[in-house]
């Protein structure tokens, strides 16, 4: 682990010298490194402008809209401020969030929770399966893991409806595996795998598989090998030279990955659209029925609102791990 | 004698593992491949080779217009994101510390993390808010598809830009402006051809990006602009059709090929630089040598 001197930011290592150079100077090393000009400000304007008016106003524009109700009307929900006989009027509805809690057959909260289970269960899933071959790409000769490395990437150019089409004849009745398992006399009657859980699982395993061993590879090349040769020198059998060496050393890659996979799994739609079936209620599914098919944008609104909380936390780290690796480098 | 065992054992084990990867990653896609020459209706049933499905896909309008769509928003959000991400880049890596920074960057990598459904609502809104000031974006065609794109293929665009500014040689700008060279000069002159093989690379990642994306389009999508994968979606929604398998055959030809190409010149660069470095080294060790003598 890069820390102490080594791992310090450019400001850090700064800031220490400034500390012991004589004071005349600290009021320069102090202007060196605040002072922003006007040159720098024109080259964050474009970028900064294009993320605040297209992706901070927008949450704001959400959370507004969640406090209103549906009306039949273009847009089709009440506006919040009102004039009336000269006072202004704001309403602030909570029905959306009320109803999302207290539904009486607890479809929000089911689905809530059955999303929360399947991102779980497809994080872990990815991430035994890519564990093995990050590891088996990190330890390959280079020209073949160049080759490998391409061909392990390459499906995720293809189109993602595509894949998902895919894996749907794969699974159907008459689909090829489960011919296969005829013919080869392990089921007597074709498996009703489309439209299940599992499907979903697949879908989800499929799609996400290369986030997953991206960052695990690139955590994999960097681990100090010599360490678990030391460690198997010192009779320390594989599993826990595993656990105690490796895994602690590809923390970073394992943690990336998994929100990698975690975040966009718990909102996905089209997975469970094509390969589940009534059952799997996943929660950007009931996102996208409310909000197409019964045109009620407050209520699609506050379901956006619980899901961006509940994966507040996820996200957090997420971007502080990224930040903390960029000033690493 | 342990370790031999031990090490072929564990070359046996690596071939095994990404055997199994590999066919898990290429069996879906070359069915497709493979059935889309079929000419049964049925997706699963073979009964002879023919190109009929090709045939029907090329008369199909609908399928053509949608493609014509997301190749134009593709393009156009491809050139916007590199523009932005390599602004963006630049501000991460050469300008240090500004106000708001940590803003800045949340903005610039969320866009990639957050479920799509969100981001498709949130930009509909905004859209849907801001139409009554700004007529562009009451109608939901090409503009506001193409700002949602470039919202999140910045995002995309802007990472593998700065991977790239972080390597480049900040002593060679340096040299360039003792000698007089404005910033715009150093810019284009010094840097953008150094940063060429990112900016390319960010092109076509947001390019992909953008022809692929499916849930935020449709979000922002107003009735007559149906992307590709709008069109796909619905067509498959209906039922399996061999005629998306063709479709499908298509791009999975292309993208193929894009990688290939793509990856080939990543190898060759590589090999260059490799042989450049011997070269310099052997240089060095001449130049030595002549100085010793």
């Amino acid at each position: 682990m890069p820390t102490g001197i080594a791992g310090s930011s450019a400001l850090l290592r700064r800031r220490r010298l400034a500390r012991f150079a004589p004071k005349r100077r600290k009021k320069e090393i102090k202007v060196l490194v605040q002072e922003t000009t006007w040159r720098d400000w024109a080259l964050v304007a474009l970028p900064y402008l294009w993320m605040l008016l297209f992706f901070l106003m927008p949450f704001l524009i959400i959370f507004k809209i969640s406090m209103s109700v549906t009306e039949i009307a273009i847009p089709p929900y009440s506006p919040i401020v009102t004039f009336k006989e000269g006072a202004m009027q704001i309403i602030l509805h909570l029905e959306n969030y009320t109803s999302i809690f207290t539904d009486e057959d607890g479809t929000y909260l089911k689905s809530y929770l059955k999303s929360l289970q399947v991102a779980f269960f497809s994080t872990l899933l990815c991430l035994l399966i890519g564990y093995p071959i990050a590891w088996a790409l990190a330890n390959c000769k280079t020209a073949t893991r160049n080759v490998l490395f391409m061909l392990i990437i390459m499906p995720s150019w293809t189109s993602f409806v595509v894949r998902i089409y895919a894996w749907m004849t794969l699974l159907k009745r008459d689909g090829l595996i489960n011919d296969i398992l005829m013919v080869l006399g392990i089921i007597d009657e074709p498996l009703h795998m489309l439209q299940t859980d599992f499907a979903v699982y697949v879908g989800i395993v499929y799609c996400y598989l290369p986030y997953m061993v991206l960052p695990l590879f690139t955590a994999l090349m960097k681990v100090d090998y010599t360490l678990i040769e030391a460690a198997y020198d010192l009779g320390c059998r594989p599993v826990r030279t595993f656990f105690s060496v490796l895994v602690p050393q590809t923390r970073s890659g394992i943690m990336a990955g998994s929100m990698l996979v975690f975040i966009p799994a718990l909102g996905e739609y089209v997975i469970p659209e094509l390969l589940g079936g009534k059952g799997s209620i996943l929660i950007g599914r009931i996102l996208w029925q409310e909000f197409f098919n019964n045109r009620d944008w407050p209520l699609a609104s506050a379901v956006a609102i619980v899901m961006l909380t509940i994966l507040a936390i996820p996200i957090v780290y997420f971007l502080k791990s990224q930040r903390k690796a960029r000033e690493r480098v | 004698m342990n370790e031999f065992i031990s090490r072929r054992r564990s070359k046996a084990a690596r071939i095994g593992i990404l055997t199994l990867a590999l066919i898990f990653l290429y069996l879906p896609i070359t069915m497709l491949i493979v059935y889309s020459f079929n000419a049964s209706k049925m997706v699963t049933v073979w009964t002879e080779f023919s190109l009929k499905w090709y045939g029907v896909l090329i008369h199909d309008d609908a399928m053509i217009r949608a493609l014509g769509i997301s190749l134009t928003i593709g393009l156009l959000s491809a050139a916007a994101s590199v523009v932005i991400g390599t602004l963006a880049a630049f501000v991460m890596t050469r300008v240090h510390h500004f106000t708001g920074e940590s803003a800045f960057m949340l903005f610039m990598t969320a866009p990639m993390v957050l479920p799509e459904v969100i981001t498709g609502l949130a930009l509909l809104l905004l859209f849907v808010t801001l139409g009554d000031l700004v007529p562009v974006f009451q109608e939901r065609g090409i503009i506001a598809i193409w700002i949602a794109h470039v919202t999140f293929c910045s995002a995309y665009a802007t990472v593998v830009i700065r991977s790239r500014f972080i390597e480049l040689d900040v002593s060679i700008e340096e040299a360039a402006q003792d000698l007089g060279a404005g910033p715009v000069k150093v810019f284009f002159l010094i840097m953008l051809p150094a940063l060429m093989p990112a900016e390319v690379a960010a092109f076509l990642l947001s390019f992909t990006m953008s022809m692929d994306d499916l849930v935020i389009t449709s979000f922002v999508a107003g009735p007559d602009s149906t992307t590709l994968p709008m069109q796909i979606f619905s067509s498959v929604r209906r039922g399996l059709s061999p005629e998306i398998n063709a479709l499908a055959s298509i791009i999975i030809a292309v993208a193929s090929i894009g990688t290939f190409i793509g990856w080939l010149s990543l190898v060759r660069k590589q090999k260059r630089m490799e042989a450049d470095a011997a070269k310099a080294a052997e240089e060095a060790r001449r130049e030595r040598e002549r100085l010793k003598a």
